[in-house]
């Protein structure tokens, strides 16, 4: 019943994507944001980023946001917008202060996330980014529950290179197989790292057991691409500034894009199987 | 009817906000370190979703006996000096994902801490997963008897990381759990091969926090291309790579640790 309400509510968005990882800080909120910066530069396209890490809201500092607050009119919660086709939602918006932390078990969350499907007068968008905590826990099931009924494209999953990282990744995949998730692919993030000074790689997450790739192989899910280390991704994202836009000849941001087209494509494909059934 | 930790004379936890920080690798580094100055030490992982722990030593395929006091921990050496618990061992297949809720996974922290039958310990630490919520609570809740020596705070060096663990701080301040400091992990990488510092991380704001914060700065840790291979293979790094540049602050971390213990104990 509660899938089926905000599924009405939801209606006039065309495509959802779910950016998950099994693992923290391999650059879920940074792929999101990224993301959503890539799919709006088409101002044709309107695109919305829901973030629903509770706990550790980065995308509000990530699109220069930090210190927005959230408006509440007659039609639901405004999304705070960076440009006028991107629209961002974040429990940061609701946090009075930096150091606010947000200390609740599992149905409060839920109960947040909820009304953040259901209160957010979103409008009608093209794609809506959804950016998810690391684990498969209360956040991850609640989300593809309140989505059952709507049309989730699928999900793009997180990883770096070293075992310590595959081995959640691996139950993220098993996650999304559980609950029915397509999954776009895999995105290996901190792939490598180019000295700029000798130009020499280093591999500071070692892909001891084969990385992304193996593992992708093994599992039958594909490799969206590889995105080597930049300093400048780090600084970008302190800045709020998008790093695509900052350092458009890194090698790191050709990777992005490349990324970001297949992710569209997975898309577009998706929505003329669906009219085709149709 | 004796508790499971009452064998236990310090217990000290390792929180972050952030997710991907070097948590498990700073509990993984400091148990080495204490091991290698003769202590005995346990390390209690209660990451339900993403369990590192077990692999970190290369015990993952081990599993896990009964005792009549309950779980015995894994031992991942012979003369037991380290001792692990995680819900990595409990697992049939290590693929499966633990698609738990709150009440669930809070149920298993209450076992964890108070089911494993640690024995005498120096030092029990007890990793967790990213964030402020049911695993948190649950955790300082159950081991709110036993006087905690604290918390150390895990922090990468930049905004969106340290923005975290600000959060973190209150956490701690709200449920009366000390801080021992802050750890600034993957503060700058020197290229072994032309020495160059890059700071792929920033750098600093840990540092900066624990000033602003009011609580001690235990150092910053570089990145490390062995370390992180030392923790794929479940190696000693303390014992094999001394002169590996993490080597110092990781050593030093576990010097101040040692010290706040001693002047809790006189």
């Amino acid at each position: 019943a509660e899938a089926a309400e905000l599924r009405e509510r939801l209606r006039c968005v065309k495509h959802i994507v779910l950016v998950l990882s099994g693992k923290g800080g391999v650059g879920k909120s940074t792929f999101s944001a990224l993301l959503a910066h890539g799919l709006a530069a088409d101002e044709t396209k309107q695109v919305a980023l829901l973030d629903i890490d509770i706990c550790g809201p980065s995308i509000p500092k990530m699109m220069g946001l930090e210190g927005e607050q959230v408006h509440q009119s007659g039609s639901g919660w405004s999304p705070v917008y960076v440009e006028e086709n991107l629209g961002v939602m974040s429990v940061g918006f609701l946090l009075s202060s930096p150091d606010d932390a947000v200390i609740w078990r599992g149905p409060k969350k839920n109960g947040l996330i909820k009304q953040f499907l259901r209160d957010v007068d979103w409008g009608e968008i093209d794609y809506l980014i959804v950016d998810t905590p690391p684990g498969t826990s209360d956040e991850h099931l609640s989300i593809v529950q309140y989505l059952s009924a709507s049309r989730i494209d699928g999900a793009v999953i997180i990883t770096t290179p070293q075992e310590v990282s595959l081995q959640d990744v691996r139950k993220e995949i098993n996650f999304c197989h559980k609950v029915k998730l397509p999954i776009i692919g895999v995105v290996e993030n901190m792939s490598g790292f180019i000295c700029p000074k000798c130009k020499n790689e280093s591999q500071i997450f070692p892909p001891t057991t084969g990385g992304a790739e193996k593992m992708c192989q093994n599992l039958n899910v594909s490799l969206l691409g590889k995105v080597p280390l930049d300093p400048q991704i780090g600084k970008s994202c302190d800045k709020g500034q998008s790093f695509l836009s900052e350092a458009p000849e890194s090698p790191a941001t050709s990777s992005y894009r490349n990324i970001i087209q297949r992710i569209q494509e997975y898309c577009d494909l998706h929505h003329f199987q669906e009219e085709k059934i149709m | 009817e004796r508790s499971n930790l009452a064998g236990v004379r310090h217990v000290l936890l390792v929180l972050s906000g952030k997710g991907g920080v070097g948590k498990s690798t700073v509990s993984t580094e400091l148990a080495l370190s204490l091991r290698q100055s003769g202590k005995k030490v346990g390390i209690l992982d209660v990451d339900l979703c993403g369990p590192s722990i077990p692999r970190m030593f290369k015990v993952q395929d081990n599993d896990v006996h009964q005792c009549d006091s309950g779980w015995v921990p894994v031992f991942v050496d012979q003369e037991k000096s380290i001792s692990l618990m995680s819900i990595g061992f409990l697992l049939e297949k290590p693929d499966d994902a633990v698609v738990w809720r709150g009440p669930k996974k809070n149920a298993l922290i209450k076992q964890f801490v108070a089911d494993v039958a640690w024995g005498e310990l120096d030092f029990l630490i007890v990793d967790t997963p990213p964030g402020t919520s049911d695993e948190h609570i649950s955790t300082v809740e159950a081991l709110r008897p036993y006087k905690p020596l604290g918390a150390i705070l895990v922090t990468t060096p930049q905004a969106v990381s340290v923005g975290d663990v600000r959060r973190e701080l209150t956490f701690c301040k709200k449920t009366g759990l000390r801080v021992l400091g802050i750890v600034e992990n993957m503060s700058g990488f020197v290229c072994p091969h032309c020495s160059e510092c890059t700071n792929i991380f920033s750098k600093g704001g840990g540092e900066e926090l624990a000033k602003h914060a009011g609580v001690p700065f235990l150092g910053s840790v570089p990145l490390d291309p062995q370390l992180s291979q030392s923790l794929e293979e479940g190696r000693d790094f303390i014992q094999e790579f001394p002169k590996s540049s993490a080597f110092p602050a990781l050593a030093h971390i576990a010097q101040q640790i040692l010290d706040c213990a001693s002047q809790r104990s006189s």
